[in-house]
């Protein structure tokens, strides 16, 4: 077996902010000190891209010192939170864009998906489509054609080909789009979570051809998906990346488990309090989770209603300020993602100098038997001026489900109990 | 194993390459793309109408309607001594390759974000792409023009293409290559600051009237001419005029000017870009 893609030390880093007046006067600074031949001064100042604590630097490194080497036929699946770096490890080994610091060797023809569809155009025929996509994708002419009737095939809209697919369904066009990416030619397959989209049967065909790829025909997959089972039955090798460093590099299933217990250890209290307001202009100073009598709980049955109780501290009024909530389980599965402009008028612009006490409900029945973790943050649209609170993760409770008699074996995805009711008895 | 040296790698991504260093092979490669893509410009911006590709005639018609009448009736502009519409046609023709040519190429980049965020392919091919499908475009106005000859000459109206036509080709390309290399300065630097797409977009349409494109440049008080023959496509449609149409100043001098000023802007244009391609998704 031998090295096709060798990672050596990569980094990248990215500038946040706005680009406008004040970025060009650093761009100034930035260009003296190369014309002298020293350090970009603004990169020595990154930090780890942590996204919930707001920085003093305005330079993230969303990648720092990754080394990596794939070999050949190799199956790997990339892990990690959202913003772990795994994108853009997929971005520059694509080409897309270029490392800050680091090396890349690559061996072979590269063929990324990271979107699927790159480049349709809306007034095209399925058929213009197949070969300005394939081309797009790098293929020549002459090979589309010859696998023209394949892609054809295997995307299952042979009746649409020459309707313009502005007129297909989205399922339609997924389809025909990743049925171009399919059937390159290429030694290296790069994959970023396309297969999100498209239904059940059709991930199913698109795992089937990616695991036909890689384990029939020896090609590398680089595979970077939230669905970790996938992830197990694709991949071989498995990587977890964290906060842009790459933390283990071992089988799919180490990299699996160790990702998920790393989101378990976090120190997660059953109530938060903050002894010190820190000065921001809107600040989450408690929060518990609550049963219907008021009293903290940490455990619920699935027929109870949870509440959430939340303080807060305003120090200055904010414009156009919101609240944003997400229930999820330890696999980051999220089953509840809601915001304060859901329900309208939205409660967080009425709020009072001082503590403002709100209350989160969640009705009986909704979230099936799980652990679950509570992420809330603010944010305003005019951040920049104001400090707004991002808590994070802050909350966690476990529903259980003991009073029914399927109980745990139940695979529900919501936590709905159905009633049958009897209508009338039939004689 | 590490002395197995870098030979055997196919491709090395480091964060700054050689200055010229421009892949020709790979863009080569990649030739299918560029035709599809000219392909999809056409068949898709006349998709949904009912003219189609007519519009490609009506514009240069009613701009060419308009200046004969304003420029050649009120306010009286020489023409010298060829016919009106004859003389804006060929002006008109020639400028409007190249401001397209520049315009679309400045915003390769903005227009093009979402590929070049997605998928590598060399991005030179998509200004070299623009080139194409506006070097179509131009030729089928080239045809309109043709029509507008032949009417001239049928009702007898006097005009005499010179043996300049030959340099014609040559005045195609240094055009294409001028709207490619200005347009690819300003598509790099406005990846960051979009206030040069701003500028672009109006300066172009005054650059017009710096251009003889209504007036010839024998009418320029000759205090101005050293100022007017400055500009690059003077000598363009200037030589286009004289090829066509028989009436047209020409230097050895302003010629030569014109092909080393168009080389250094093309070499500039693609080293720019070619640095900045690397890393613009990033900032766009």
């Amino acid at each position: 077996m031998s090295t096709v893609i060798k990672v050596e030390n990569l980094s990248k880093a990215y500038q946040l902010g706005q680009f406008n007046t004040g970025t060009i006067s650093q761009d100034l600074n930035r260009w003296w000190a190369r014309v002298r031949g020293k350090e970009d001064p603004f990169l020595k100042i990154g930090e780890k891209n942590v996204r919930s604590t707001k920085g003093t630097s305005n330079v993230v490194w969303s990648l720092k010192d990754v080394s990596l080497d794939i070999e050949q036929g190799d199956a790997i699946g990339i892990v990690g939170k959202n913003g772990a770096g795994k994108s853009t490890l997929l971005k520059i080994l694509s080409r897309v864009t270029s490392p800050t610091q680091g090396l890349v060797k690559i061996k072979g023809r590269i063929a990324s998906l990271l979107e699927v569809g790159t480049g349709f155009h809306p007034e095209l025929s399925g058929r213009e489509n197949i070969f300005l996509n394939g081309a797009i994708l790098g293929m020549r002419k002459k090979e589309i054609e010859r696998k023209f009737d394949e892609i054809v095939d295997f995307s299952g809209v042979e009746r649409y080909i020459d309707t313009p697919v502005k007129r297909y369904s989205s399922g339609m066009y997924v389809r025909l789009a990743f049925a171009v990416a399919a059937h390159l030619e290429s030694e290296i397959l790069i994959v970023d979570e396309v297969l999100a989209v498209g239904d059940a049967e059709f991930q199913k065909k698109c795992l089937g051809k990616m695991q036909e790829v890689s384990k029939g025909e020896g090609r590398t997959v680089l595979f970077v998906s939230h669905n970790l089972s996938a992830i197990k039955q694709l991949c071989s090798k498995g990587v977890y990346l964290r906060d842009g460093e790459m933390i283990m590099e071992g089988t799919s299933e180490e990299a699996i488990v160790q990702y998920l217990s790393f989101n378990q250890k976090k120190n997660l209290v059953d109530v938060y309090s903050k002894p010190n307001i820190e000065g921001k202009d809107i600040e989450l100073v408690y929060a518990e989770v609550v049963d219907a009598k008021n009293l903290h709980r940490k455990q619920f049955e699935i027929s109870e209603e949870i509440t959430i109780n939340l303080t807060m501290h305003c120090n200055r009024k904010i414009p156009s300020v919101y609240g944003y909530i997400v229930i999820k389980n330890r696999q980051e599965e999220i089953f509840i993602e809601s915001d304060t402009f859901d329900v309208l008028p939205n409660s967080l612009e009425n709020l009072q100098l001082g503590d403002n006490r709100f209350q989160i409900k969640i009705r009986s029945n909704t979230l099936p038997f799980g652990d679950y973790l509570c992420y809330v943050s603010f944010a305003s649209s005019f951040s920049d001026t104001y400090s707004v609170d991002i808590p994070g993760e802050i909350l966690n409770f476990t529903v259980v489900d003991t009073l029914t008699q399927r109980g745990t074996s139940r695979r529900s995805k919501t936590g709905t109990l159905l009633k049958w009711e009897l209508q009338h008895a039939l004689k | 194993m590490k002395s197995n040296n870098d030979n055997q790698w196919d491709v090395i991504i480091q964060p700054h390459d050689r200055l010229f260093h421009i892949n020709f092979a790979e863009v080569y490669r990649y030739r299918d793309l560029l035709g599809l893509i000219v392909k999809r410009d056409f068949v898709a911006s006349y998709k949904q109408t009912i003219l189609g590709p007519l519009w490609f005639f009506i514009q240069p018609l009613f701009t060419m309607v308009m200046y004969t009448f304003i420029f050649g009736k009120l306010a009286g502009f020489s023409t010298d001594g060829l016919p009106k519409p004859l003389f804006y046609l060929v002006g008109i023709t020639t400028w409007n390759y190249f401001s397209d040519t520049l315009n679309k190429t400045s915003n390769v980049f903005k227009d093009n974000a979402s590929i070049f965020g997605k998928v590598y392919f060399p991005r030179l091919i998509m200004p070299l792409s623009i080139v194409v499908s506006n070097l179509v475009k131009f030729g089928v106005q080239l045809l309109l023009l043709c029509f507008v000859m032949l009417f001239y000459v049928y009702t007898g109206v006097s005009f005499s293409p010179s043996y300049y036509l030959a340099f014609f080709p040559v005045v195609i390309v240094l055009m294409a290559a001028q709207g490619l290399g200005f347009g690819m300065i300003v598509s790099a630097m406005t990846t960051k600051y979009r206030d040069l797409a701003f500028l672009v977009t109006f300066g172009v349409q005054l650059a017009m009237y710096a251009t003889p494109v209504i007036y010839p440049f024998s009418s320029v008080p000759p205090q101005y001419q050293g100022i007017i023959s400055l500009n690059p496509m003077t000598a363009i449609v200037e030589l286009s005029r004289l090829g066509l149409l028989g009436q047209g100043y020409f230097s050895m001098q302003s010629f030569g000017y014109c092909v080393l000023f168009t080389v250094s802007i093309l070499l500039i244009g693609v080293i720019i870009f070619n640095k900045v391609e690397k890393n613009f998704v990033d900032t766009i």
